[in-house]
């Protein structure tokens, strides 16, 4: 059995983007992507979840009772989210100081019970590994993103590095009305755009 | 002790709204809120299991202390609240068909409205005891509401202007908590006289 992996990376980032098509786990994404860096980590976790996640799921989906799934899905996500949580905890105590209660909150994030559901519980164990690892890299990209846009913005700088030609501060794009306001904006964009398609 | 809790009420339900400063719940929040009925339904379903969940995963925060197995804390809390909504739901069936007709819809969602899970975190996270864990869901779930009800209001009101095509849906939605988080940010500007 071949998987294309380019197929399902262009799935993962393009037709089934899951914040900017599904639009699903708006928390983290607001709350995560108030610089490059944040929301990268962020979407680190999010990608090592997502596939180990998915992985176990698949190898158990046989044996897991219909009636209990959800449950036992919750379960597992939240082994490896605890997993993930003391590593950073203990590897790169600036981002889990960044993160806080957004790495725990990675259990109830609506995309990875999601891949749970529709994907992993259905097809076997490799595919499943790859849905988890697109899903994760389209996740992380819009994240990172919409987190230089707003370190842009806000400081003239994208991972810490200057790139603006002018010093300025506007702290409103790091504080939360700026990051409903810009997500809003790219959302506008990528409909523009796709109205503009069909 | 009393104006201490007095400045958690206000601190959490205005200066620090879950939705407006915390990005906790804005699932429900823009699923939820087409019309200002099912809005004040989903926020009172909220009040409900919000302070219920503080309260037992206080205990439960103190058994895992007792076992020496804190960091279970993630997977024990998500556990308890998701069989907490299910238990909720099924006795309100049953002694209240009339609250479980117009709260019933929303209990499932509420599972994974990650608020629930955040605050019980963030009150552990703060040493909080019962008391004060209690005015603090109460006082953040009352803030939610607040929140849902004035943006359901915003949206019934948006049915009738014109919106731009690519705006629709949820853009508009996001902007418009956008501008509305400007204004609770206003209240960040108060002293509390106490």
């Amino acid at each position: 059995m071949s998987i294309n992996f380019k197929n399902e990376l262009y799935r993962g980032i393009v037709t089934e983007n899951p914040i900017f098509r599904i639009v699903l786990g708006m928390c983290p994404t607001l709350a995560t992507s108030t610089s490059a860096m944040n929301a990268l980590g962020m979407g680190v976790s999010v990608i090592a979840v997502l596939t180990c996640s998915n992985m176990v799921i698949s190898m158990l989906r046989n044996v897991i009772p219909d009636k209990v799934r959800i449950p036992a899905f919750i379960v597992v996500i939240a082994t490896f989210v605890t997993v993930v949580d003391l590593l950073i905890a203990a590897f790169i105590p600036p981002l889990y100081e960044a993160l806080g209660i957004f790495i725990p909150l990675i259990v109830v994030n609506c995309i990875i019970l999601g891949r749970a559901e529709a994907y992993a519980a259905k097809n076997p164990v490799l595919p499943s590994i790859v849905d988890g690892i697109v899903m994760g890299i389209g996740f992380t990209l819009s994240l990172t993103m919409l987190g230089a846009m707003r370190e842009f913005l806000s400081a003239g700088m994208i991972f810490g590095y200057a790139i603006a030609p002018f010093k300025h501060q506007f702290i409103l794009m790091i504080l939360a009305p700026g990051a409903f306001i810009t997500l809003g904006l790219v959302l506008a964009g990528i409909n523009f755009i796709q109205n503009k398609e069909s | 002790m009393l104006s201490s809790l007095l400045s958690i009420f206000i601190v959490s339900a205005l200066f620090n709204n879950v939705i407006m400063a915390q990005f906790l719940g804005t699932c429900p929040f823009l699923g939820v809120s087409k019309s200002i009925e099912t809005a004040s339904g989903m926020g009172l379903a909220v009040i409900f299991v919000m302070v219920l969940a503080n309260i037992i995963t206080y205990f439960v925060q103190l058994l895992l202390i007792w076992a020496k197995v804190e960091y279970l804390q993630t997977l024990a809390f998500i556990l308890v609240i998701a069989g907490l909504v299910q238990m909720v739901e099924i006795m309100l069936k049953k002694l209240s068909p009339g609250l479980y007709k117009s709260l019933g819809i929303y209990l499932p969602l509420i599972t994974t409205n990650c608020a629930v899970l955040g605050i019980a975190l963030l009150a552990i996270k703060k040493n909080y005891g019962l008391l004060e864990s209690v005015v603090y869901s109460f006082a953040t779930a009352f803030g939610f509401l607040v929140a849902i009800v004035l943006f359901a209001g915003i949206r019934e009101q948006m049915k009738y202007s014109t919106i731009p095509r690519s705006m629709e849906g949820f853009p508009i939605a996001l902007i418009t908590t956008g501008i509305m988080a400007l204004a609770f940010m206003g209240f960040a500007g108060f002293k509390l006289p106490f």
